[in-house]
């Protein structure tokens, strides 16, 4: 994958997979420390210790993990690349935690990317899934919830146009100014 | 910069103008596994979106699903027209995403050429 931002979509869509209705995305960028940390938290349905041992194989996919296939073996290999690393870690029952560290400023790290079309993807293309996502740069913060969203819109679905257009320009700009 | 202030209001002027929000009886369905992913469906996605505002198309849902199977025809798009079989169109990119909102979701007429399956639930 080119952009990070492509394996948070892969990694929600993991999360969704294993029947999670509540998925937090954080993007923790920390540049005096030289690491950006992509944590996402679910409540789905968890692995054993085995199976998780196993999902970093994309040789060792069996039928009843097939939906896991390359997703987190790229993951995996990406991290490693850029010194830092992946953690699996999970409940059976109760739900996964994932954690992608990667060294800021390591040549090989892909780029964030689209991340507002990742966002948006995620919250309008599954609009009963509870999504948080909460993305720090040093001391800035930004921090969208469904939620919120869905409180304020009383109904009118996200795919209402002018919903659509806000949401992007909402994202747009507040991502922006993360990095200002 | 846009707040949510500016969302809460734009949701009063929607309902104040009683536009119709039902949800959308026509559906548009991506599929987002891994290898929908690389194949470039988070832009197909956008593509989809973008056509919705700028046609203003108020009846749609958008909706993601995993891998089905069929990896190597990804990215994978289903319209599901209220009445109609889900027609699946295979490796469409973000370009052919107008002609597939005029003429099918529109305008109800297929494009056979990039049709892989058609389902009749």
């Amino acid at each position: 994958m080119r952009e990070l931002s492509l394996h948070i979509l892969d990694l929600v869509q993991n999360s969704i997979e294993a029947g999670a209705d509540t998925v937090t995305l954080e993007i923790i960028e920390d540049m005096p420390m030289d690491t950006l940390m992509i944590r996402v938290t679910d409540n789905g349905r968890g692995m054993d210790e085995t199976t998780c041992q196993k999902v970093r194989d994309p040789f060792v996919t069996t039928r009843t993990t097939r939906h896991v296939g390359l997703g987190l073996p790229l993951i995996d290999m990406s991290t490693k690349r850029c010194g830092g690393y992946l953690a699996i870690t999970s409940t059976l029952g109760c739900g996964t935690v994932i954690e992608a560290l990667y060294q800021h400023s390591h040549l090989d790290r892909p780029p964030l990317g689209k991340i507002v079309e990742t966002i948006q993807s995620i919250i309008i293309a599954n609009p009963t899934l509870h999504f948080s996502y909460y993305h720090t740069v040093n001391q800035s913060a930004f921090a969208l919830t469904t939620q919120e969203l869905s409180e304020i819109l009383d109904g009118i679905p996200l795919t209402q146009p002018d919903v659509l257009v806000w949401l992007n320009e909402y994202l747009t700009q507040h991502i922006m100014n993360l990095y200002n | 910069m846009k707040t949510i202030e500016d969302l809460k209001r734009l949701r009063e002027q929607i309902q104040s103008e009683t536009r119709v929000r039902h949800e959308g009886s026509k559906q548009i369905i991506v599929g987002m596994g891994t290898c929908g992913i690389a194949a470039g469906a988070r832009e197909v996605l956008s593509a989809i979106l973008d056509e919705i505002a700028k046609r203003k198309l108020e009846d749609i849902t958008v909706r993601q699903t995993g891998c089905i199977g069929m990896c190597e025809k990804e990215v994978l798009v289903d319209i599901v027209l209220p009445g109609e079989p889900r027609i699946t169109y295979g490796r469409v990119t973000a370009a052919d995403i107008p002609k597939i909102i005029t003429q099918h979701v529109i305008n109800g007429h297929l494009i056979k050429e990039m049709v892989v399956g058609k389902i009749i639930e």
